[in-house]
């Protein structure tokens, strides 16, 4: 569905990404794991269109994407929830919601969308007209994630959904995370929390200062001695 | 006294609606792009021609009068968000994400230019010009107070554009997009909006309303020249910090406060012309930065 190939990301002189290249099959969970600064947050704003590649290629359902404008990608079907979650601080969560749906013209489906975030975060639906930036950590990264269900994107960019929650609550998104996926949506994940992410995705890549190290399926990666010493500390 | 005191709070809120006019549209651009635009203030001296014009060219098939008041009124809205509109597509878009200084610079730059272009231009030319009674100037006495319908029609228009800006930004999903687009520009571009065309959205209702109150200046203060949205200009500008600038409510208050400063400035300490307005934009500086009702500390620009 997602393919990257030989992506190169600059930020000015420095080259944050030199050679990225991984796929996402449909209906599957990819992960990408690696050390801080290997590039996995550039590779995915890259992706969503928040950063210009200055080489290689991203292929979306068959459509070249590379260096399209963020907004014109969110209705092709990819939803990005960015690192630090950028909730609207001053938009209630109502309005947060509403605000994901901008480029659906039927406003019933917002509706209808809403509720079903409503559903998987009853937690949500209780802070329903506070202002986003009061929320706690974890509320804020289901609001995000609903965001998200929201603009209803057949793939779903995660970054590092877990950073900064307590255990219980990175249980509850990963959950959350491989019941979207049951519902139908590929997934392409950011993780620092490696263990966590190699459970439950299908295949993973190790990035590392900016290429892609290895891959293969998450159950074979996880057993293999150099991302066990490197990445999950054993 | 009373009628004095009376005549004077009408001064006030006469000369506080058109500042808050023009303060809103600075403190919307800065909320959204984080650039003090410093040609904002010609923008309302284009305002103030447009209508000008309007007024020659329509004056003999309407007539002066309401219909031409509101036909001018919409012309010179247009123009401000026209011109405003210009300036953003050629002069600020491209330096979108340089350095914040060039932006600065450049809007020095634009206000300087439509300054010198409009005292160049010969059909405009450099001296002043009484501005037309588009409009016939009717008196009513009201509490010992003369007011004009000039009066009226300033807090009028002044107040149905602030009410009527409000509920855009409050209730409507332009609105909501703006507030968006203000808080974080990335996030609002994952939620699939066109962050230009809200950039775009913000500065055409900022000019429109800088060019409404170009028209409402020109009738109350009947002279323009190309220099006239110099003051008026600083004025607003302050007044947006004062009130907190990139903050809508702060911005109309803060209007008023400078209003009420200038009116008490000219009352007593007429001498020192303007010295309370940057008395205040000193203090508030020193002491509130954020401004009245800021509270996120501004970008440095």
């Amino acid at each position: 569905m997602l393919t990257v190939k030989n992506l190169k990301v600059n930020y000015g002189q420095i080259e944050a990404i030199k050679e990225v290249s991984f796929e996402v099959p449909e209906g599957k969970i990819v992960t990408l794991i690696g050390a801080n600064g290997a590039g996995k947050t550039t590779t995915l704003r890259a992706i969503s269109g928040l950063e210009k590649a200055s080489g290689g290629t991203i292929t979306f359902k068959g459509k070249d994407i590379t260096n399209q404008e963020a907004h014109q990608l969110v209705p092709l079907g990819i939803s990005h929830v960015p690192e630090g979650r950028k909730i609207f601080p001053t938009l209630t969560v109502y309005e947060n919601l509403e605000i994901a749906g901008w480029t659906i013209k039927d406003k019933k489906i917002v509706k209808q969308r809403m509720e079903e975030v409503f559903t998987a975060f009853p937690r949500i639906r209780e802070r329903i007209s506070q202002l986003g930036g009061t929320l706690s950590g974890g509320e804020q990264q289901m609001l995000a994630v609903g965001r998200a269900m929201v603009t209803g994107g057949e793939i779903l960019l995660l970054d590092e959904p877990s950073m900064g929650l307590a255990p219980v609550l990175v249980d509850e998104i990963f959950e959350r995370i491989v019941a979207l996926n049951k519902m139908g949506r590929t997934i392409l994940l950011v993780e620092q929390n490696a263990a966590e992410a190699l459970e439950i995705a299908d295949f993973a890549y190790v990035l590392e200062v900016g290429y892609t190290k290895y891959s293969g399926p998450a159950k074979v990666m996880k057993a293999d001695p150099r991302v066990r010493e490197a990445y999950l500390g054993v | 006294m009373g009628s004095t005191l009376a005549q004077q709070i009408i001064n006030v809120l006469q000369l506080g609606s058109i500042y808050a006019l023009i303060a809103l549209g600075y403190t919307m651009v800065y909320g959204i792009v984080r650039l003090i635009n410093f040609a904002h203030g010609d923008f309302f001296m284009v305002g103030a021609y447009v209508a000008y014009a309007v007024f020659y060219a329509f004056n003999a098939y309407i007539g002066a009068g309401s219909p031409l008041a509101f036909l001018a009124l919409a012309i010179a809205m247009i123009g401000g968000a026209a011109i405003a509109m210009l300036s953003n597509q050629l002069a600020y878009k491209p330096l979108r994400y340089k350095p914040k200084l060039s932006s600065l610079v450049t809007a020095i730059g634009v206000s300087m230019f439509l300054e010198y272009f409009f005292s160049a231009f010969p059909l405009i030319g450099p001296s002043q010009r009484g501005f037309p009674e588009i409009l016939p100037k009717q008196m009513y006495t009201i509490f010992g107070a003369e007011i004009s319908n000039y009066v009226i029609l300033d807090l009028a228009v002044a107040a149905t554009l602030m009410v009527g800006l409000t509920f855009l930004i409050q209730k409507t999903s332009l609105g909501r997009a703006m507030r968006a687009v203000s808080q974080d520009k990335d996030a609002a571009k994952l939620m699939g909006i066109n962050v230009e065309s809200i950039i775009t959205a913000t500065f055409l209702i900022g000019g429109a309303f800088a060019g409404a109150a170009g028209l409402l200046a020109g009738l109350t203060y009947p002279r323009i020249q190309p220099y006239m949205g110099i003051l008026p200009g600083l004025k607003a500008f302050i007044a947006a910090v004062v009130g907190g600038i990139g903050n809508v409510p702060g911005a109309m208050l803060g209007a008023y406060i400078l209003a009420l400063a200038d009116n008490i400035n000219d009352t007593y300490i007429s001498q020192f012309s303007n010295l309370l307005a940057f008395l205040i934009l000193i203090a508030i500086l020193l002491i509130r930065p954020t401004g009245i009702l800021g509270e996120k500390t501004a970008d440095k620009i």
